[in-house]
């Protein structure tokens, strides 16, 4: 479904990517983890475009990214993605968040919109906020709008980056639990997290990147079990301390 | 100190002062703010997009129009606009535009360089993630600009819009250089025409007074209430 092959991208003489390759089958869940910097964040971007790379190929569903000819409006109304600071529209309404994309992208009617959006609210448990807008809401709320905005474009896989990060505690489990769900549902999904928990439930693989690198590319019981690299090996025993 | 004014002047007055003069002068500042507004947007649109030369030529005509007097663009532009007429159409002779025309072109070309940094600060104004969260839902450049960031950066730059037009309004006594006849124009020939300068323009100014101040204190109810809640 994903492939990344050999990207490599540099900011000037900084580079962030250094010849990362893996892959995301379909219905997997491979979480990507690392320290901050590490440039997990911008090898998702690569994946819909959001970033470009200088070097490498990244082929999503069989079309290249980085190609010119590729047509990445098209290709990214297929790709979901959820972003650590929601980016929700706070001028429109929480359905009207989720109607923008399927009407303006995907032509659908006005009224076809609107059912998808408020069967969607429904199953993030929304439903009674959907006249209110994004500011109204708490971060929790704010990301589930955020998740049910990328789905209600039908996406074929979808993209998380840190959808937790900016969260109050106590509001990190109802968005994980959505995504649990999703998961369980067999949706295609990349996630840069720190949610180790999360990783443990329903990751299929686990992606370890530092400085640019992927270090380590494991199923999720070797991941866990016994890390082959010592750096791994370190930023677990860090997260997992506590 | 009052006692030998003629008030009266005033109330015969009413008629040709508003119906004449009020009525070009709000259709001017109407007009204007439109265009300059939608060019001022396009100008500012074009000095940030990544295409090449175009943020060369928006930053150009907004530095170029803002080192200019108003009030000589607006002469200029009276004995201009014929000509350039007469060049796009290919005319024989100089095309006789009228004085509301080309105070129309000149105020709207003229305040486009105000609008545009207006709204270009207002494009600014609205975070990356935003744009990006357009871009990953499938949106176009264009769509993105239309949906979501104009819609913002709009809605935070009304106050400062508003404040533009009303200087705006306030600006476009200055087409009395054309012997135009806006509502100043129409108090002024009142005055010399009666000879009660005093009493015409202390009416003058008191009705740009009471418009403006009216038009500020309603830019901050709206604000109020157009405000984003986030």
């Amino acid at each position: 479904m994903i492939e990344i092959k050999h990207v490599s991208k540099w900011y000037g003489d900084f580079q962030v990517l250094n010849d990362c390759t893996t892959f995301v089958s379909k219905g997997d869940v491979v979480v990507v983890c690392g320290p901050s910097g590490s440039g997990k964040s911008t090898l998702i971007k690569c994946v819909n475009g959001l970033e470009p790379f200088q070097k490498g190929e990244v082929t999503v569903d069989g079309v290249k990214v980085g190609d010119r000819k590729t047509n990445l409006p098209q290709l990214r109304a297929k790709v979901g993605m959820v972003f650590q600071h929601f980016e929700l529209f706070p001028h429109l309404r929480v359905v009207e968040n989720l109607r923008l994309g399927q009407e303006k992208v995907l032509g659908r009617s006005r009224a076809e919109a609107d059912a998808k959006a408020m069967s969607l609210l429904e199953r993030v448990g929304l439903t009674v906020h959907a006249r209110k807008y994004p500011g109204e809401l708490s971060g929790g709320q704010q990301q589930r709008v955020a998740i049910a905005r990328a789905l209600a474009m039908d996406p074929i896989c979808m993209l998380f980056d840190e959808p937790t990060s900016a969260l109050d505690p106590e509001m990190i489990s109802e968005v994980l639990d959505v995504m649990v769900d999703l998961a369980h549902e067999g949706m295609t999904m990349m996630v840069v997290t720190h949610e180790m928990g999360f990783a443990r439930k329903v990751a299929d693989r686990v992606i370890f990147m530092d400085r640019g690198e992927i270090v380590e590319d494991a199923a999720k019981d070797e991941f866990f079990g016994q890390p082959r690299s010592e750096r791994a090996q370190q930023f677990l025993s860090k997260i997992l301390a506590h | 100190m009052f006692s030998n004014f003629d008030w009266d002047v005033i109330a015969r007055s009413l008629p040709y002062l508003f119906y004449d003069g009020m009525v070009f002068t709000l259709t001017l500042t109407a007009l204007a703010t439109a265009g300059g507004i939608v060019l001022g947007t396009l100008i500012a649109m074009m000095r940030l997009g990544g295409l090449p030369v175009l943020p060369w030529i928006a930053a150009t005509y907004v530095n170029f129009i803002r080192s200019l007097p108003l009030v000589l663009v607006i002469f200029w532009f009276y004995f201009l606009v014929p000509y350039i007429g007469q060049w796009v159409t290919g005319a024989s002779r100089p095309v006789q535009v009228g004085a509301f025309t080309s105070c129309l072109v000149t105020f709207t070309l003229f305040e486009a360089a105000y609008f545009a940094e207006i709204m270009r600060a207002g494009i600014q104004s609205i975070p990356k993630g935003q744009v990006a969260a357009g871009y990953a839902l499938g949106l176009s450049y264009g769509k993105v600009m239309r949906y979501v960031v104009l819609p913002q950066a709009f809605r935070n730059m009304i106050p400062v819009l508003l404040t533009q037009t009303i200087i705006l309004f306030q600006d476009t006594s200055l087409v009395y250089v054309l012997s135009i006849t806006d509502f100043l124009g129409a108090a002024s020939k009142v005055a010399q025409r009666d000879g009660r300068l005093v009493e015409m323009y202390l009416f003058a100014a008191a009705v740009y007074f009471v418009i403006s101040f009216a038009a500020s204190s309603l830019v901050r109810r709206l604000q109020a209430r157009v405000a984003i809640v986030r």
